[in-house]
């Protein structure tokens, strides 16, 4: 089981309690699917991932984005089970989506440079850590169930 | 994945931007790799103080980045610009190529937070697929 140290839990609860879920979310996938164009793959009936341009202005991918960042939320809720609450979630992304778990890993480190581009000074190494840590166990969970 | 004229008029320019800052960025980026990846802290454990205010974090992170410019003024032959850092990092200081990659993660988390306007998402791949590129040339003579 992952040990949360107090100040680990209320960096996580403080982080997505200010969380802006519609700019964040957004800004995190389509920054993904710039930096790291090979994950456009899953998203082939988004409509024109053309450009950078094309990409930001997507509203499918805004709202993918924001469903994301909002599937986080059961892991910031139950962050002492976090395997178990996204063992259906892994199978789904295994079995039904073929997503390659390294994505997983990808989108997490884009959500980490906008939460940084957002909070700024805020997001000092403490803090930076405790999210990371969190994010790691999340990716982890999510490749859990694949075979 | 290799350099594009405009990625590299990008980072040319970007780093430009930077200017003065680039030894403030490369302390954070090295102290932020120290506290958030800890097994990165094996290859200092000759420093008496790993913290993020460590003078010793301090100087070596305006060291690298120094080189970092370095190489952006070289930016057409990276693998001949970095040929002998590259000696030294395989055979000297034998650090496993996979940390360049963590150190060039938090170099580009702080300079999001340093830059947040800026560092938009084109800026970001360009930035990435460079210091992708740098990390290989430094790795050129590992084996």
């Amino acid at each position: 089981m992952v040990e949360w140290t107090d100040f680990e839990r209320a960096t996580i609860a403080d982080i997505f309690s200010k969380m802006k879920y519609e700019v964040v979310g957004p800004a995190a996938l389509s920054r993904c699917l710039v930096v790291y164009p090979w994950t456009q793959r899953y998203f082939g009936n988004f409509g024109n991932l053309y450009n950078a341009a094309a990409i930001m202005g997507n509203p499918m991918v805004a709202k993918h984005g924001t469903t994301i960042l909002h599937g986080l939320d059961r892991a910031v809720k139950n962050m002492d089970n976090i395997k178990s609450e996204y063992a259906e979630l892994s199978v789904l992304h295994s079995e039904k989506l073929h997503v390659d778990p390294d994505n997983f890993r990808l989108l997490s480190d884009c959500l980490t440079i906008v939460v940084a581009g957002s909070l700024g000074k805020e997001f000092n190494g403490d803090v930076q850590a405790a999210f990371q840590k969190f994010l790691a166990v999340v990716v982890n969970s999510l490749g859990r169930q694949y075979h | 994945m290799s350099l594009s004229g405009r990625d590299k008029t990008i980072v040319k320019s970007f780093w430009d931007k930077i200017g003065s800052r680039s030894a403030d960025i490369g302390a954070e980026a090295l102290g932020r790799m120290l506290r958030v990846f800890p097994q990165t802290k094996t290859y200092f454990a000759h420093w008496s103080d790993l913290g993020p205010d460590s003078p010793q974090v301090r100087k070596h992170g305006s060291v690298i980045m120094a080189a970092v410019g370095e190489a952006i003024g070289k930016i057409d032959d990276l693998t001949g610009a970095l040929s002998s850092l590259s000696e030294l990092h395989a055979f000297k200081l034998r650090v496993d190529p996979a940390n360049f990659r963590i150190l060039a993660h938090n170099l580009i988390v702080v300079i999001a937070s340093y830059f947040p306007a800026d560092f938009t998402p084109e800026a970001h791949v360009s930035f990435d697929k460079f210091l992708m590129r740098l990390a290989f040339a430094l790795s050129e003579r590992y084996r």
